[in-house]
């Protein structure tokens, strides 16, 4: 019998609809695996391997009554504990909602429990889904599964924020994972482990329920083997919610009925100044290689300018602080959470002592940042002016996408790196997502899919970025890169 | 622009961030070194370009003023909502004695 | 009108005076969730997770809501802001669960406006002043703290978090308390009228922050200081009284002002610094990233104006103008909107049971209601509202009256038998026997009784002492026990006299 936690979305959901296996048999695999690896990698904050059976016993019944089971029926998935989940912890990673179960499940986890997936637990992240390597976790950092193969032993960071998302699907702990991605959060972990990655179009994917880091950038996306099991999921996923207000009210493409690898007609943009200085050769090649694949599929590939991809990460990094100030304001030790309440304390001594003991060092960082510039006499200076500059950049997207129908852009400046190499110096983790933030700025479809490895034997990632809406595009370039690049490596199972 | 300690440590406070003396010590040259990069953006020339309020076209929806039309985001749900208060009595969230 | 002065020991102050009223505006639901609004129910129990500040909960807004406000702003003839946008109002305090109050900065919903307040009620004509309002915008209310429960512990009741205000912020264009006074009336009458706030203000539906600052007469403005949360006319009064007398005091004696919140005490009448809100604050406002930019289209627009009911001062000029009031009687029944809508129905009833025009019993209505109906409400301690007389009932008495079945005088004691019984006025006078009588050779038989038992007074009446005629009615009134038509006995007495 083959292993069943080598299977992605579409192959568990065909196997159990036609009987082949059941889903309890695919929940009781992938929650050995969650098990076995959980001391090695600690992908997961919380395992939850009686929810993962429970919703498999419901779809086998169901299947037994020749009852429809869902979308996604049998498939057990791990979610980012960014999204709560009634009666089950959720953390954002950090100690401030350490204990806090809420009473409300997030609209997208929600669906996805309606389309008949079943929870194996809930997924490690950075800590308010602030970092790139998930280093900020208050729970620990997450072990990317791969390991170089030129001697160095190091352990490598999954990326972040969705670190543990990544390091389970490219370990086989899950077959998909939910991810959040504000500035690079999905696609960068996607690309340092090997897997494919998509955040939609903002506004595609409810936030209601999600742990709030920077609401205008904030996106769900699904995280899986391969771009045919994001599209499943992200149809789930995705959806009108009227309990959000900037979700958007258009019905939800068949995103997996119209994919096709066929490019002809298409035209893919190279935008020239995301070749940068200094650029890491395996990065370039990888590139290349995407470009060849594109033209092979029959795109037309065009040299285009984003002029103003240079201010993209500075601008993100007013904007999300800023925004994140104020989401994370709620967090004072009054209604749920940490309450760190001294002898003696007043209210306001309260709240210091409980945000400087339940949050991290990052977020207080980033809170400070945000505190600051919008703070009386700051606030034209760097938010007003970060915003104009938002709108240059969506500005740019959109003449570009007067002239192509997808851009390519390699997802990350390089393959994973060593956990710890730079989490001393803040601004050299923010360049990791120097070409994810353009898309997050302007709102627009993008995708990481696996293109390779590099010299280290290491995965890369290509990233596709489509106009607003155009999530098809983005999956169908995805596709074609996907069917040519023949991506079939995975992390040696050494844990 | 840059911040000295005294202003790190008055953004503390507004934010509601205990800090100690060699965290704040820490912190200058960081924030410094994040400013000092994003002010990089005061290069660009932003003449008539209006800041961006909705990333994808969209302005906003009003919903009808129905009491708990849908109970997710409606009341009465005491127990729901004190269920996580690290102290709740008589129904109430209690605080340290606020003198106004 | 004479300027209100403060006399200093070192002569004329100039008292200046904003308002920022603060309405609750009337709806069902939260400003931006759905649990509901209504007064004095048990803590907590009308609290969504959204205003709980629940991690990753969002704001959606109320169209009832925007809908009232732009409705506010119409009546005062403001504009309205087709494009405006919610900001995010950062502070710390426990009755703020968010740590943010969504509110309007930079693009209120309503701008410029202003109303017309009325100082002298009998002169209401040539009394009027503009005062002028910069905005409305529309914002969430914050919890409620208490702080006697418990020895060490306030508690936090999250009722009120999120219940949609407006902010409705003048110019600083009042002059004196009564000025400050009149508007907040105004505003209140206004508010009541539209139906965008119930204006009570003991259940801090209403409340102001009442602006001071003195000066000079004619000089710069001086620093002011702002009395929060006063919730009653008589309080706002007192404030400015206390608070400008004060700063005057401090001036003369060599000390400056600082710009500071104060606290009113209801009980002193004097106001106090408030301590809690001393440390300088800077809310970095921006955006609120939940919400979109809020584009209002005309259709919109349109169904709220015509959704508009007459206001005050309209219907006061049109109460002189097409019902003949008095400017005094007008502006009495126009001052609350129950009032002139009990009024309206009462001409409504009279008019059709009298088989008249409603501006032929108005003026007789008005008179009855402003002076029989509201006196005798009074001495029952009975406000219009809960009046055992409806309009219903007042029209049918005031037919009566006006197809002479009864007369004015008899007309009271119905009155009173009403407000005692609750009965009908026709039943009563059937029941008692009041109808009056038109009949002639009836009235014309005690008519020459009386002439003929005052035969002394009607001789003196003859001689020039015409004040007499009076005495006769009475008798043959007496005698009649009330019930004879006036006008026939006027006439008879008149005919008979000579």
């Amino acid at each position: 019998m083959t292993d069943l936690t080598d299977l992605g979305v579409a192959a568990i959901r065909d196997g159990v609809a036609s009987g082949e296996f059941t889903a309890v048999e695919v929940a009781e695999a992938f929650n050995a695996n969650v098990a076995a690896a959980q001391d090695a990698l600690n992908a997961f904050i919380v395992a939850t391997p009686e929810k993962a059976i429970e919703a498999a016993q419901a779809i086998d019944a169901k299947r037994a009554k020749g009852e429809a089971l869902g979308k996604m029926g049998g498939v057990p998935i791990g979610m980012k504990d960014l999204f709560a989940t009634r009666g089950v912890q959720t953390t954002a990673a950090s100690h401030m909602l350490e204990g806090f179960v809420p009473e409300y499940e997030s609209t997208v986890s929600q669906k996805l429990w309606d389309a008949g997936c079943g929870m194996l637990g809930k997924l490690n992240l950075d800590q308010f889904a602030m970092g790139s390597s998930n280093e900020t976790s208050y729970f620990g950092n997450v072990i990317n599964p791969w390991k170089r193969n030129d001697g160095g032993n190091a352990s490598l960071a999954p990326g972040g924020s969705s670190g543990g998302s990544s390091a389970a699907v490219s370990a086989r702990l899950c077959p998909a994972a939910t991810g959040t991605d504000t500035g690079g959060s999905i696609r960068q972990p996607a690309a340092f482990t090997g897997i494919t990655g998509i955040k939609p179009t903002y506004g595609r994917c409810s936030r209601w329920g999600i742990v709030a880091f920077a609401s205008s950038l904030d996106q769900a996306g699904p995280m899986a083997r391969d771009v045919t099991d994001c599209a499943i999921m992200l149809e789930t996923m995705a959806g009108f919610d009227p309990k959000d207000s900037t979700s958007l009210d258009r019905p939800v493409p068949e995103w997996e009925a119209n994919l096709s690898g066929d490019l002809k007609g298409k035209k893919v943009g190279i935008p020239r100044e995301y070749r940068m200085d200094g650029m890491n050769a395996d990065i370039a090649k990888s590139w290349d290689d995407g470009i060849a694949w594109l033209k092979d599929a029959g795109a037309e590939v065009i040299d285009i300018s984003l002029p103003h991809t240079k201010y993209a990460l500075p601008a993100y990094y007013i904007v999300a602080p800023a925004e994140a100030s104020s989401n994370l304001a709620r967090y004072d030790g009054v209604r749920y959470g940490l309450r760190d309440l001294p002898d003696g304390a007043g209210l306001q001594d309260m709240y210091a002592a409980t945000r400087a003991a339940g949050f991290g060092p990052e977020v207080k960082r980033r809170i400070l940042i945000g505190t600051y510039v919008l703070s009386a006499g700051f606030y034209d200076a760097y938010y007003t002016q970060a915003q104009k500059v938002r709108t240059l950049i969506a500005r740019d997207f959109q003449n570009a996408f007067t002239q192509v129908d997808v851009i390519l852009a390699p997802t990350a400046p390089s393959a994973a790196f060593g956990l710890g190499d730079k989490s001393d110096d803040p601004l050299a983790m923010y360049l990791n997502d120097v070409f994810a933030v353009p898309a997050s700025l302007a709102g627009l479809p993008a995708m990481s899919v696996p293109a390779g490895l590099d010299s280290a034997g290491l995965p890369l990632g290509l990233q596709i970025i489509g106009n607003m809406f155009d999530e098809q595009g983005v999956l169908n370039a995805g596709l074609a890169i996907e069917q040519r690049a023949g991506f079939a490596a995975k992390p040696e199972r050494w844990w | 622009m840059s911040v000295d300690t005294a202003t790190v440590a008055k953004i503390a406070s507004l934010a509601r961030i205990k800090v100690t003396e060699s965290e704040l010590e820490a912190m200058v040259p960081e924030l410094n070194g994040i400013l000092a990069w994003v002010e990089q953006l005061g290069e660009v020339d932003v003449t008539g370009i209006e800041p961006m309020t909705a990333v994808i076209p969209n302005t906003l929806r009003l919903r009808d003023d129905a009491i708990d039309a849908d109970p997710l985001t409606g009341g009465g749900k005491r127990d729901d909502v004190l269920a996580n208060a690290p102290a709740a009595e008589h129904g109430f969230f209690g605080v340290p004695k606020v003198i106004e | 009108m004479s300027s209100y002065r403060i006399q200093g020991a070192t002569g004329e102050w100039e008292v200046v005076i904003g308002l920022e009223v603060h309405a609750q505006v009337t709806s069902q639901s939260k400003l931006f969730s759905g649990s509901a609004t209504a007064f004095g129910a048990e803590p907590n129990s009308q609290v969504s997770l959204v205003d709980a500040a629940m991690p990753g909960m969002l704001p959606v807004p109320n169209r009832e809501c925007i809908r009232q406000a732009v409705r506010t702003g119409m009546a005062i003839e403001a504009q309205i802001n087709k494009w405006s946008r919610f900001d995010r109002k950062n502070y710390f305090y426990a009755d703020l669960p968010q740590g943010y109050q969504i509110s309007q900065l930079y693009h209120p919903l309503v701008g410029e406006g202003s109303i017309e307040i009325v100082l002298d009620e009998k002169d209401p004509e040539n009394s009027t002043k503009t005062i002028g309002i910069e905005r409305i915008h529309v914002e969430q209310d914050a919890g409620k703290l208490m702080h006697d429960q418990h020895p060490t512990m306030s508690y936090v009741d999250l009722n009120r978090s999120g219940v949609a205000l407006m902010e409705i912020v003048s110019r600083p264009d009042m002059r004196s308390p009564a000025e400050a006074g009149a508007y907040l009336s105004k505003l209140r009458t206004i508010l009541r009228y539209v139906g965008s706030c119930d204006g009570n203000m003991d259940q801090g539906s209403m409340r102001a922050d009442v602006n001071v600052s003195v000066r000079r007469p004619g000089e710069e403005f001086g620093t002011r200081t702002e009395t929060k949360n006063v919730n009653s006319v008589r309080f706002v009064m007192q404030t400015v009284e206390h608070e400008a007398n004060r700063q005057v005091d401090v001036l003369e004696s060599g000390g400056t002002i600082v710009q500071e919140t104060r606290l009113f005490d209801p009980t002193s009448g004097t106001t106090r610094s408030m301590r809690s809100k001393e440390d300088a604050h800077d809310y970095r406002y921006f955006p609120d990233p939940d919400l979109l930019p809020l584009v209002l289209d005309d259709a919109f627009l349109e169904d709220c104006r015509n959704s508009l009911p007459e206001l005050p001062d309209a219907k006061r000029h049109r109460y002189e103008s097409e019902l003949g009031l008095s400017p005094y009687n007008a502006a009495v029944l126009t001052a609350d909107v129950e009032t002139a809508r009990w009024f309206e129905l009462l001409v409504a009833e009279a008019a059709t049971k009298a088989n008249k025009q409603p501006a032929d019993v108005a003026k007789q209505a008005a008179n009855w209601l402003t002076s029989e109906l509201f006196g005798a409400l009074n001495k029952l301690g009975v406000d219009l509202a809960s009046s055992p007389v409806t309009p219903e009932k007042g029209g049918e008495l005031l037919a009566l009256v006006a197809d002479g079945t009864i007369s004015g005088s008899i007309a009271k004691q119905v009155l009173e038998k009403m407000l005692e019984t609750g009965d009908g006025a026709a039943a009563i006078v059937e029941r008692e026997g009041l109808k009056q009588t038109t009949d002639i050779g009836a009235i014309e038989a005690v008519v020459d009784k009386v002439l003929a038992d005052n035969a002394d007074k009607v001789e003196q009446y003859k001689a020039g002492k015409e004040a007499l005629f009076g005495f006769f009615v009475g008798q043959t009134m007496k005698a009649m026990q009330g019930k004879a038509n006036p006008q026939v006995v006027n006439e008879l007495l008149k005919q008979k006299l000579g």
